[in-house]
């Protein structure tokens, strides 16, 4: 599909299978992906932080598939997306000034938690309306392909995205133009309270993808190497210039929604119990133990290091001021605009006389 | 504040078959902020619909259903998120009746938490109701008090045009208060005086009225007497009741969280200098957001504060 294939393409010559020397790692991320929700679920019900989302139960599919991906792949994350953060090397003391919204927040305390992106590791800006990174991130591929960029793009989004205006027109744009996107789909069985079965009749969400003329994948997105596996070859047929994927990661929530959300109101308890059995975490453990590559001793030490690593990280975070409070007029354009301007001085003098409070 | 709305909406629902609600989580979990907690068990899988994520979805089939002569009321779950089905609102809702020469009027109500004050960011706490007053056709409310978000929300269910229907949502359940029993219905198009006063004129809605009200009565003891009207129909503008007020008192202060620029407070500051120059003895003042994006860990920077209003009450007030 001439239109944006003009230069030569690349094969990709990365392996596709996970080095087994790498496990332990993606175990490290996963773990760590876990400990840091723990702490922040507990510090939201004590007030330190404002919200959370958790990630908890979807460590796999979004570890093994950022470990897949190359670093200059640009990731168009959603909010739920911890476990490519920390593969993407972003620290859990970076993620925390994110959630206090401190002054060493690279965000400037503007965005809601877990609302965090990061230029230097090509993890894109995210907004909270479900599913607008998907035509964004075709359109970064139809740029990388104009110029010859061996990357990919890759959107995350969750099963509710799919009912979304831009999951269709992005598979549709990414068909037609045959770009070099992988879209990563975790259909972690809820939408806040509707069940998959809510959002379309169809069996798999993976199928939507025929109709635009881009292959779709189911996967078991508890099984790391097959998350690793499919992704890799993804990304090996878009570098090759031979368009999409759609990849549904099949996974399960085992958290609340977000913070505010009481997930007894809609779903079972047998249900989640059912899926707890298949917690990501327990299944590469065991995986890792089985091969002599793990102990119950060497995961409880790791256990407390992480726990200390991120209490440690949690006292740095918290102890950074507040945001510089005249922050928030800045970044609305390039250079402030005259009323903007106005508007700063005037909130200065009002903070100086106490009329307004942080 | 909230359960004054669900009272609404059960009331209209077991008036009228023809009522019905859709929108995302509206069912089994009873919304996201419970206003339709309860009615999925009373009236029904049929009537309270739980749909797919898609606000082009929710409103369109809204719309249609509307055109067949029901009267559905959708639920967008924040403000923030409608603009996936603004094109259903903009140019089909507001322009069904107008276009077909008046064979196909369309009610269908809107409701929306809408505004900030509950730590939410850029995406949870927008006040674009003026996305809204600037589209003709449509019918623009924004209930401050228990009562007059029941007594609105049935009018707008049982009104024939297409009404936006926002709930300042930061007040959900900050503000109670005596809810009169049944089918009590309150206009559209009709200002309420929350205060009497002859030396100023303030005009708030929604949120935006606690913080006025609480201006004006420490005013009280400085010897000001401020009035403060709480518009509630936003469109169309009870405009009898702003010049009425400000033909008294000669001084008008307006009050809004959405950003200064082209917001509705430069509505009724051109209103006045249209309609009551003359009556006029200062400027009209503005107390609104700031022209920026909503901030998260800032917000109460953002948003105007009862210091903020009491304070461009004064100056108006000394200004001559
Ligand atoms: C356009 C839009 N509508 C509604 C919402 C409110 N909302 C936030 S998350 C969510 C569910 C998303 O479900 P899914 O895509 O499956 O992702 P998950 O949260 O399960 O990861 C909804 C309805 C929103 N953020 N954006
Ligand atoms: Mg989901």
């Amino acid at each position: 599909m001439p239109l944006l294939v003009s230069g030569p393409v690349a094969t990709s010559t990365l392996a596709t299978e996970i080095a087994p020397e790498d496990l332990p790692s993606i175990y490290r991320a996963m773990v760590v992906a876990r400990a840091l929700d723990e702490r922040c679920l507990t510090m939201q019900r004590q007030g330190r932080i404002g919200f959370y989302v958790p990630v908890m139960g979807q460590e796999a599919a979004q570890v093994a598939c950022a470990w897949a991906l190359e670093a200059k792949d640009w990731i168009f994350p959603a909010y739920r997306e911890l476990g490519l953060a920390l593969v993407r090397g972003v620290t859990p003391e970076e993620l925390l000034d994110q959630f206090f919204g401190n002054a060493a927040d690279r965000l400037k305390g503007r965005q809601m938690p877990n609302h965090y992106g990061y230029r230097d590791r090509n993890f894109v800006s995210p907004s909270s309306p479900i599913g607008t990174q998907i035509t964004q991130a075709v359109g970064a591929a139809m740029a990388a392909r104009r110029r010859n960029d061996p990357i990919v793009t890759i959107p995350f989004f969750g099963d509710g995205a799919t009912s979304s205006n831009d999951f269709h027109a992005g598979l549709n744009f990414a068909g037609v133009f045959r770009t070099p996107t992988i879209f990563f789909c975790q259909n972690n069985g809820w939408a806040i309270s509707l069940p998959r079965s809510r959002q379309t009749a169809a069996k798999t969400l993976a199928e939507k993808g025929a109709a635009y003329g881009v292959p779709g994948v189911v996967v078991d997105g508890n099984d790391v190497h097959q998350v690793f596996r499919t992704v890799r070859g993804a990304r090996a047929r878009a570098i090759a210039g031979d368009g999409p994927t759609l990849i549904e990661a099949q996974v399960y929530r085992l958290g609340p929604h977000s913070t505010s959300d009481d997930p007894r109101r809609y779903r079972t308890d047998a249900e989640l119990a059912e899926w707890k059995q298949r917690d990501p975490i327990g299944r590469l453990k065991h995986e890792l133990v089985d091969a002599g590559q793990w102990s119950e001793e060497r995961d409880s030490q790791l256990l407390e290091e992480v726990r200390a690593d991120i209490a440690g990280a949690v006292q740095r975070s918290e102890s950074v001021g507040a945001a510089d409070p005249l922050s928030f007029l800045d970044d609305v354009y390039a250079t402030r605009s005259p009323a903007l301007e106005e508007q700063r001085q005037q909130l200065e003098g009002w903070i100086q006389t106490g009329l307004v409070k942080l | 504040m909230v359960q004054a709305i669900n009272r609404a909406l059960r009331t209209a629902m077991a008036a009228d078959p023809e009522v019905l609600l859709l929108g995302e989580d509206i069912g089994v979990n009873g919304g996201v902020f419970r206003a339709t907690e309860g009615l999925l068990k009373e009236f029904g899988s049929e009537r309270v619909i739980d749909t797919p994520l898609s606000e082009t979805g929710i409103i369109g089939t809204a719309i249609g259903m509307a055109l067949y002569g029901l009267k559905p009321v959708a639920e967008i779950q924040f403000l923030d998120f409608i603009y996936p089905g603004f094109d259903q609102i903009v140019s089909e809702l507001a322009k069904f009746r107008y276009r077909s020469g008046g064979q196909y009027p369309c009610h269908v109500v809107i409701r929306s938490p809408y505004g900030g004050g509950i730590k939410g960011g850029l995406y949870h706490s927008q006040s674009t109701e003026v996305y809204f007053t600037h589209t003709a056709g449509l019918k623009v409310v924004v209930p401050s008090t228990p009562a007059d978000a029941q007594g609105l929300l049935l009018s707008a269910i049982f009104d024939p045009d297409p009404v936006m229907f926002l709930e300042p949502k930061r007040i959900y359940r900050a503000v109670t208060g005596e809810v009169p029993e049944g089918d009590h219905r309150v206009p559209i198009g009709k200002a309420r005086n929350v205060r009497e006063g002859h030396d100023v004129s303030v005009f708030a809605y929604g949120a935006m009225i606690p913080p006025a009200t609480d201006a004006c009565q420490s005013l009280e003891a400085e010897g000001i007497s401020a009035e403060l009207i709480d518009l509630r129909t936003l469109s169309p503008l009870d405009t009898s009741a702003v010049l009425g007020s400000v033909e008294k008192t000669g001084r008008a202060v307006v009050v809004h969280e959405a950003a200064r620029f082209c917001g509705y407070g430069a509505e009724i500051a051109a209103v006045l200098a249209e309609k009551a120059f003359y009556s006029l003895k200062a400027p009209v003042a503005r107390v609104t957001g700031f022209d920026t994006p909503f901030p998260y860990a800032l917000e109460n920077l953002y948003l105007p504060n009862a210091a903020r209003i009491r304070e461009a009450i004064v100056a108006t007030v000394k200004a001559a």
